[in-house]
């Protein structure tokens, strides 16, 4: 039997359907596989016994913040823990904390008569964790996803850098890798993978060190006690003491993404 | 049949030579930014689609608009768009194609983009916009390869291509709705959050489209011996007209709710467009001219006398084509970042590298609609000369 | 059969070109030599033995950090075990690297025998080399 050039194009073309069909089923069975994996989880519990929460959230004291004038503490412990490079330009910046002044931070508030010195209040700017992320929506290979926790998490294995979620991101949260990152970290920290150019990257925070039964980094440095970071289920963490007690507000609320980073004015 | 496209005279191929060596150029850069990263484009934190993601937005329009010689022949037997169909579904293919190169290019890691399919995520647009443009494409390879074959040997296309081709009309009316839906369903880019978007780029396609292949058509009158005739460019000036006057009435309407509801954060960037924000005006001259363009088309357009004669018609095209290029390629996708999420303004302007790579693809979709016309035009004329010789 | 010259040299050229490496190779290579992995083992009980047996880790040694990486990741879970009930991290740069500390004797050496070159290290940070135990290991080696 002889395959002309039209029946081996026909040959080829169902067998492409073919593997077209297989994601569809590995879909079906990827629902067993999470069913199985809880199992195993706690059969493996870590060493360190691992920091949990219902719901991850922090709250940001910007007058505590704002009293050490030019304190970058929280900002360097995070971006040297995580290997955050530092291109040195704002085009390729990348960054997962750091300072924007309120006026910026809270821009669409109408601001014209307060003080100046609300205005260029130094705000701590990370990701928003958000109970409702738009990049977790728009992620076309789920290389971005909410945890159980809270947590937005991302997989830089999985990322084709599309940049959705950057674009989808209404806080400005996300970086890009547009070139390697390796040249252009200080020290590295050996704990903690380096990022490839091409997939975007953001806080996360610290989930490796949560595992660990840590507190997130930035909290750690701040000797103001500027963050607190908590269980917001918890009606008797800090984060819910503190938002009980007193007025926060949240970035863009408007939207409806019900960002868990709060500020104190 | 394909070995048409190995024949040509001197002219045809110093302009494959021509557009061969854009390519190479255009490849030449791809790999500095596959070695280096997006950073050789313009592109940065705060503006990361740009250029590339532009054309792709555009060409979905181009694609889509083959639709508009397609319905008329097949839902309402208008037979003078006969010759002119296959024609459309071929400029289609290199468009569809220019779409899923620009989407290559943009990439972060560009070989990495099977993780698509491998993991299907139908809550993401992007998803379904990959679904609907491969879609669009098989359907598009099989009709016109099945038509044309039928039409080669002289007989009626077989029965079961017809439902293919009707599947192919709302089909093509989807990929673009799906590319709107990319921008206009994100609750922080107000720019893009309107509801008339996927009705405004439907509007576009179907003027811009229809306005390149009447360019094509007058183009092969004078250089082949293939001539569309005068009442299917006639018909075809009509619906660039409908289509350019809708669109232009949509760009109203957003400008009319942005503008009378005075929101700032959608007000600004029409003003960003117009006018310049924060002492940035890149855009002004550009989006200026593109309204200009638009007026002067429509007023070739609505007058019979001018929309009738081919020279004021041509000139009315190459008008509505550059107008909604301005439009779509350059202002669209970058307005949506400007100002930022923090109220202000990081400019963007693409780079040479980027601009290169740009060329390279619309060059390979230039190659692969010399490639495909020739073949079928090649084919037309032996099949007159035997007609002709028969009777 | 029209242009018979043309076509039998045309396909000796074609012939000649996609069996160039075979020829280029008889002239000019040389033999590559077996790749001898360095397989160093952690005195510690617990990290004497491997995640899987010696065999199986040859074979499927990717496919477990493929599994790995979606479980830490993707799960959140970061504790296994091995196959003889030793508990373990599951973790490339630190359970791997802890017993297999020297990425070019051990990964690179196969990887460049056969050719493939995974993309872990571009992120995950390969294990310094002690200065002075490093030369040493070198001269064995050679």
């Amino acid at each position: 039997m002889s395959v002309d050039r039209r029946q081996f194009v026909r040959l080829a073309g169902t067998a492409a359907l073919g593997l077209a069909a297989a994601p569809a089923a590995k879909l079906i069975a990827s629902q067993e596989e999470t069913a199985s994996s809880e199992v195993m989880h706690e059969a493996s519990l870590p060493t360190g016994e691992p920091k949990t929460a219902e719901r991850w959230a922090m709250v940001i004291d910007l007058k505590k913040c704002a009293g050490h004038e030019g304190c970058t503490k929280c900002i360097d412990a995070c971006h040297d823990s995580h290997n955050v490079p530092d291109f040195g330009n704002d085009k390729d910046e990348i960054k997962w904390l750091w300072k924007e002044s309120f006026g910026h931070a809270f821009h669409e508030q109408d601001l014209d008569y307060v003080s100046d010195e609300l205005k260029h209040r130094p705000t701590l700017m990370l990701c928003n964790h958000c109970d409702n992320p738009a990049c977790v929506r728009v992620c076309p290979t789920g290389a971005t996803w909410k945890r159980e926790d809270g947590i937005v998490m991302m997989d830089w294995h999985r990322c084709i850098g599309c940049r959705y979620c950057v674009v989808a991101c209404p806080y400005g949260s996300r970086s890009f890798n547009y070139r390697d990152p390796r040249p252009f970290i200080d020290e590295i920290n050996e704990e903690f993978p380096t990022r490839m150019r091409g997939v975007v990257e953001k806080c996360t925070f610290c989930e490796e060190l949560l595992a660990k039964g840590q507190m997130p980094k930035c909290v750690d440095a701040c000797e103001a006690g500027a963050l607190v970071f908590g269980d917001l289920e918890d009606p008797n963490s800090n984060v819910s003491q503190l938002l009980h007690e007193q007025f926060a507000i949240r970035r863009k609320p408007a939207l409806g993404t019900q960002p868990e980073v709060y500020y104190l004015v | 049949m394909i070995e048409n496209a190995l024949r040509g005279d001197k002219r045809y191929w110093t302009w494959v030579s021509a557009l061969g060596a854009v390519v190479l150029v255009g490849v030449y850069f791809w790999f500095r930014q596959f070695h280096l990263g997006l950073t050789i484009t313009g592109l940065s934190r705060d503006v990361v689609w740009g250029f590339y993601i532009a054309q792709f937005t555009f060409l979905v329009g181009v694609a889509a608009s083959a639709v508009m010689v397609v319905l008329p022949y097949y839902l309402h037997n208008y037979k003078q768009f006969g010759k002119l169909t296959i024609l459309g579904e071929f400029l289609a293919i290199a468009a569809v194609i220019m779409c899923m190169a620009f989407i290559f290019v943009d990439m972060g890691q560009p070989f990495r983009i099977g993780n698509v399919f491998l993991h299907p995520s139908p809550n993401s647009m992007m998803f379904w916009d990959t679904v609907s443009v491969f879609g669009y494409l098989f359907l598009n390879i099989i009709i016109s390869r099945v038509t044309f074959r039928a039409e080669k040997k002289g007989v009626k296309p077989p029965n079961w291509i017809r439902p293919i081709i009707i599947l192919s009309i709302p089909w093509a009316i989807s990929i673009h709705t799906v590319t709107a839906f990319l921008y206009s369903g994100l609750a922080g880019r107000p720019f893009w959050l309107s509801a008339v978007m996927a009705p405004r780029f439907l509007a576009t396609a179907f003027s811009a489209g229809p306005a390149l292949l009447v360019l094509i058509m007058l183009v092969l009158r004078k250089i082949s011996s293939f001539d569309a005739g005068k009442e299917p460019i006639r018909k075809l000036a009509i619906i660039i007209m409908y289509a350019m006057a809708l669109n232009v009435f949509f760009l109203l309407m957003e400008i009319f709710t942005a503008s009378y509801s005075g929101m700032p954060e959608h007000i600004d960037h029409f003003k960003f467009l117009y006018f310049g924000l924060d002492g940035y005006t890149t855009m002004v001259p550009w989006m200026w001219g593109s309204a200009i363009l638009a007026v002067f088309s429509l007023i070739l357009l609505f007058n019979p006398k001018t929309r009738n004669n081919e020279t004021f018609l041509a000139w009315a095209c190459v008008a509505v084509f550059a107008s909604i290029w301005i439009d779509k390629g350059l202002g669209m996708v970058v307005t949506g970042f400007t100002p930022n999420p923090f109220g202000t303004v990081t400019p963007y302007s693409p780079t040479f590298p980027e601009v290169m790579i740009s060329l390279a693809i619309y060059a390979i979709g230039a190659l692969i609609v010399t490639f495909l016309y020739k073949v079928a035009l090649s084919v037309r004329a032996r099949m007159g000369q035997g007609y002709e010789a028969a009777h | 059969m029209y242009d018979a010259g043309k076509i039998v040299t045309g396909l000796l050229i074609f012939l000649l070109l996609i069996t160039f490496p075979v020829w280029y190779n008889a002239a000019m290579g040389k033999a590559q030599t077996r790749p001898n992995p360095v397989v160093q083992t952690a005195d510690e009980p617990g990290r004497d033995t491997c995640v899987l047996e010696g065999d199986e880790m040859v074979t499927a040694h990717m496919n477990l950090l493929d599994e790995w990486r979606d479980t830490v990741v993707r799960d959140g879970v970061r504790m296994t075990e091995t196959f003889n009930g030793h508990r373990i991290e599951m973790s490339l740069s630190r359970t791997c690297m802890d017993c297999h500390s020297n990425k070019e004797q051990f990964c690179d050496e196969c990887h460049t025998y056969m050719d493939v070159e995974p993309y872990c290290w571009e992120c995950h940070v390969e294990p310094r080399q002690a200065p002075e135990a490093a030369p040493e290991m070198e001269g064995g080696e050679q």
